[in-house]
């Protein structure tokens, strides 16, 4: 799989694509960070960036990879590789360099700026971390997406479907039905229903950190066991884990039982 | 009553001015006077009593003449948890450099570490206290002086707890550079008038780090109330003056920097709030100036709950809260102008540093969240700025007219 | 070598391999045969593994290939379209498959020579025509030594002078006693280079033996003409 992994990342790193993400990043930290000259300002808009960007990207370029190495694959599977490394092995290559362009272009312009030095740098890991697990999910569903469809265009739209449903549509229902039941108790549906979608779970890992204040707000004990306390970051962090864990065994078991 | 202060005033009158020129009584135990009351009872008026470093075990210490009591390096008075330890019934009087711990605790009476009944221009410094009830409690008491006194309280609960300084009925008391922690509430003035609390810390008190109730013309400045349970309640008083202080990390759903209630002609200058969960919660306040604060990372920089009319804004600084106004009602009569907002995105052509397009500094959103406090968990997610951008368009919820419409380009700097 | 025991795979609803029974003894070349749509190369991506069927087995020197992988090292394929990665070089892609083989073999620069493809070796493979890009596929093919060679349409787009070096390459594998399954539309490259024949029909083996065994028992003079024989047949 490492093989893999180091062949998919090669050809992902001498691609255009990958320096169009990461120059992205670059100027965007530089943007947000020189012109502006303020971290603080700079960590919200990134948080927002990286919420809904990241997942997009990754979905997108995941599906893109998946489609345009098909000869690639190809080869490799009438050679002596085990099936599921092929594909593993590609999905982290793709992963490994989106998270690499993001961690590189973002971290360069804030290291310039000397975010060692300022209390806002436990911020700005805590956003390239979830940052790094939306860009390892996504990827995730988007090869399991590709998997699934052998038509590129069918693969595209439900990629653009997905991401379109986890970064807005999900919270528009979430609002509505919270807004709706109202007259129920609601703190427990509510952290359920955030760990039904990596976005709004990487935002309420964020929000731990720039809004704590806010969310200790309301009043009900399981949102203040969950915010006031370390249980919110772990169950958070654990659940992304298992977000990623999920599509990644999900691409095991498509990637054994297609046809080629 | 005021014939009763008429009758005190004529008693202190009535007395021979020997004042500082007393004598020294020393209490240590191979002293003459191996105890303070001993002492306090052999003492003439004006007499100065140094108590040697040891450990007394005594309570009930009444002061009711006017002397000078002073701890060299601080001599431990352990009033062994069975009631009020010292008490000051005299005019005069001055306590200085005492460890005092051990105050009995009741569900009946205050007992109090000292407590100061009807008297006037009393000294109060130096001192430690721990494993208190009350601290400091003042009574019908004036111009007096709290100066420089170290609170460490070990409060769990509010309703078995005292507070560390405590005013009632007084007038003209300085409480200066005290520092107070654990205890109910760090300070608490109820009915004084005229005083003013300056340079003290509060901070991990149960419940209020500074409480007034119906105190008028009082000033509070360059105090730090941190990290208490629910901030500093302001009710039921006028013309308060809040200069310079700092109110940090008052975390809670009944938590606030600032709670505002039945507050009138005012001011609430300088201060910074930072990290709260409500910065200022507002209610029922009229007539109130709020200039040159710094709200930073707050839940709500400023919560309006209603009945508040003709406050001013100006020149405030709002940095990354949470959301900076939550406002409940679809009228208003409050002004916001020329205030530096964090998040508005509006621009400057003519380059005269106020931005060209006024600020919305109301979100739809913190009306959802008003209404369904569950929502909070949506907080910043894609689909909340998309809705929060359409009221921002046109607003249907929000009171049409709340703007700033001077909002200035770049962080105000005060002096 | 090859045993396969009652193979069926549907793709959807179409039903490609009915149960095809074949049994491909060590040593020689077989020609597997067919009309479009019979299922030559889905047989061949079974025995590969790249298809996964429905039901039935397939043995290679007597161990099954169900959920293994290492029995393609014993394996040399040529794919029927040279499809690779396009911004790949010729010379990196070379190294890239030994590697991930593990086999540093130094068989490539013979069948570079022999194929003139030193001019192209630092050029992207998208870059490269049809017949160029066969040539690769068939060095990528032959530089392992592997006892069983599977070429799907080998003759794709080559000229005669590359044509005439691949038969020879085949005759001299032959010789070493490797075992070769071709799969071509051209019956005079099948004839002149085959010993035997595997004909599939409608998913099923409709006949396997030897091009003189079809002849007689189709009672058809030449080669082609069998061929059509069995087609005509089977559409009446």
């Amino acid at each position: 799989m490492l093989k893999i992994l180091k062949y998919s990342f090669y050809d992902l790193m001498r691609s255009r694509w990958s320096y169009v993400y990461f120059f992205f990043y670059l100027l965007l930290g530089i943007v947000l960070l020189f012109l502006n000259n303020n971290l603080s300002k700079a960590v919200i808009t990134l948080m927002n960036v990286i919420i809904t960007l990241v997942p997009l990207i990754g979905t997108i370029f995941g599906v893109m990879y998946y489609y345009n190495s098909k000869e690639f694959t190809e080869l490799l599977l009438a050679q002596p590789v085990k099936r599921t490394s092929i594909f593993l092995g590609q999905y982290f290559g793709v992963a490994l360099s989106l998270s690499m362009s993001l961690i590189l272009g973002l971290g360069l312009p804030f290291v310039f700026y000397g975010v060692f030095m300022s209390s806002a740098i436990w911020d700005f890991v805590l956003l390239l971390i979830t940052g790094t697990f939306l860009t390892l999910i996504f990827t995730a569903l988007a090869f399991n997406i590709a998997l699934a469809n052998e038509n590129k265009i069918k693969g595209f739209g439900y990629a653009i479907l997905l991401w379109l449903f986890m970064a807005v549509i999900y919270d528009g229902i979430f609002l509505m039905s919270l807004m709706f039941f109202e007259d129920y108790p609601l703190d427990k549906f509510s952290l359920i229903a955030t760990m039904f979608n990596p976005i709004d779970l990487s935002r309420v890992l964020i929000l731990l950190k720039l809004d704590i204040s806010a969310l200790l707000g309301y009043t009900g004990a399981v949102f203040q066991k969950f915010f006031g306390t370390n249980f919110g970051f772990v169950v958070s962090t654990a659940v992304l884990s298992i977000w990623v864990l999920i599509p990644t065994y999900f691409i095991k078991k498509q990637a054994s039982k297609k046809d080629f | 009553m005021k014939l009763f202060y008429i009758l005190l005033f004529t008693l202190f009158l009535s007395f021979p001015k020997q004042s500082a020129y007393g004598n020294t009584l020393e209490v240590c135990s191979s002293c003459e006077y191996k105890s303070i009351k001993v002492a306090i009872a052999q003492a003439q008026d004006f007499d100065t009593i140094v108590i040697k470093k040891g450990l007394y075990k005594e309570m009930n210490i009444v002061i009711d003449k006017p002397l000078t009591l002073i701890g060299e390096n601080y001599p431990v008075i352990d009033g062994e948890f069975k009631g009020e330890i010292i008490t000051i019934t005299s005019d005069n009087v001055t306590v200085d450099g005492l460890f005092i711990i051990n105050v009995g605790t009741s569900y009946t009476e205050d007992y109090a570490a000292i407590r100061v009944i009807k008297s006037k221009n009393f000294l109060i410094q130096n001192l430690k206290l721990e494993k208190l009830f009350f601290g400091i409690f003042l009574e019908k008491s004036s111009d007096g002086k709290v100066f420089h006194n170290n609170i460490i309280g070990d409060a769990v609960e509010e309703y078995n707890s005292g507070n560390g300084i405590q005013l009632w009925y007084c007038k003209n008391i300085e409480i200066d550079q005290n520092i107070v922690t654990h205890v109910r509430d760090g300070i608490y003035l109820e009915f004084s008038d005229f005083c003013k609390i300056t340079n003290n810390k509060s901070r991990e008190n149960i419940r209020y780090g500074l409480h007034f109730m119906f105190s008028n013309d009082d000033l509070y400045q360059n105090n730090i109330f941190q990290n208490n349970g629910a901030g500093v309640a302001v009710m039921f008083s006028k013309r308060i003056k809040m200069y310079d202080n700092l109110f940090k990390d008052n975390w809670g759903s009944a938590s606030y920097g600032v709670l505002l209630k039945e507050i009138n002609d005012s001011e609430i200058i300088g201060n910074t709030f930072e990290t709260n969960t409500i910065g200022i919660n507002i209610e029922g306040t009229n007539r109130i100036i709020y200039k040159n604060n710094h709200f930073t990372g707050n839940g709500w920089a400023i919560k309006f709950r209603g009945a508040c009319y003709a406050n001013n804004f100006t020149e405030n600084n709002f940095l990354y809260n949470s959301f900076d106004l939550s406002y409940n009602s679809k009228l208003n009569d409050n002004k916001f102008d020329h205030n530096y907002w964090s998040s508005y995105t509006g621009y400057d052509l003519d380059k005269n540093g106020i931005g060209d397009v006024p600020y919305r500094p109301v979100k739809l959103f913190s009306y959802i969240v008003n209404r369904t406090p569950e929502t909070i968990i949506l907080l910043r997610s894609l689909f909340i700025d998309i809705i929060d951008f359409s009221e921002k368009v046109s607003p249907v919820f929000t009171p049409d007219n709340l703007l700033d419409n001077y909002p200035q380009m770049k962080i105000i700097t005060n002096d | 070598m090859i045993e396969i025991k009652e193979l069926h795979k549907k793709f959807g609803k179409n039903q490609v391999l009915k149960g095809v029974d074949l049994d491909i003894n060590q040593g020689g070349i077989f020609a597997i045969l067919g009309p479009n749509g019979s299922g030559k190369t889905t047989l061949i991506k079974s025995v590969l593994g790249m298809v996964i069927p429905q039901s039935g087995t397939i043995n290679i020197n007597g161990k099954t290939i169900k959920k293994d992988w290492k029995y393609r090292k014993e394996i040399d394929y040529l794919p029927q379209i040279a499809n690779f990665p396009n911004n790949l070089s010729v010379k990196e892609l070379i190294k890239m498959i030994k590697d991930l083989r593990a086999n540093y073999t130094q068989k490539d620069l013979e069948l570079i020579e022999l194929f003139k493809l030193e001019p192209f070796l630092n050029k992207k493979l998208g870059n490269l025509s049809g017949g160029t890009k066969q040539k690769v596929n068939l060095v990528l093919t032959f530089m392992f030594d592997s006892p069983l060679i599977i070429l799907d349409e080998p003759t794709t787009g080559l000229d005669p002078i590359a044509l005439i070096r691949l038969k020879g390459l085949i005759n001299s594998e032959k010789e070493k006693g490797k075992t070769i399954l071709i799969t071509s539309h051209i019956m005079s490259f099948v004839e002149e280079i085959s010993d035997e024949i595997v004909f599939l029909l409608e998913g099923k083996i409709y006949f396997k033996g030897t091009i003189s065994e079809l002849k007689s028992k189709t009672d058809q003079p030449d080669f082609e003409h069998a061929i059509a024989s069995i087609l005509t047949q089977s559409y009446a």
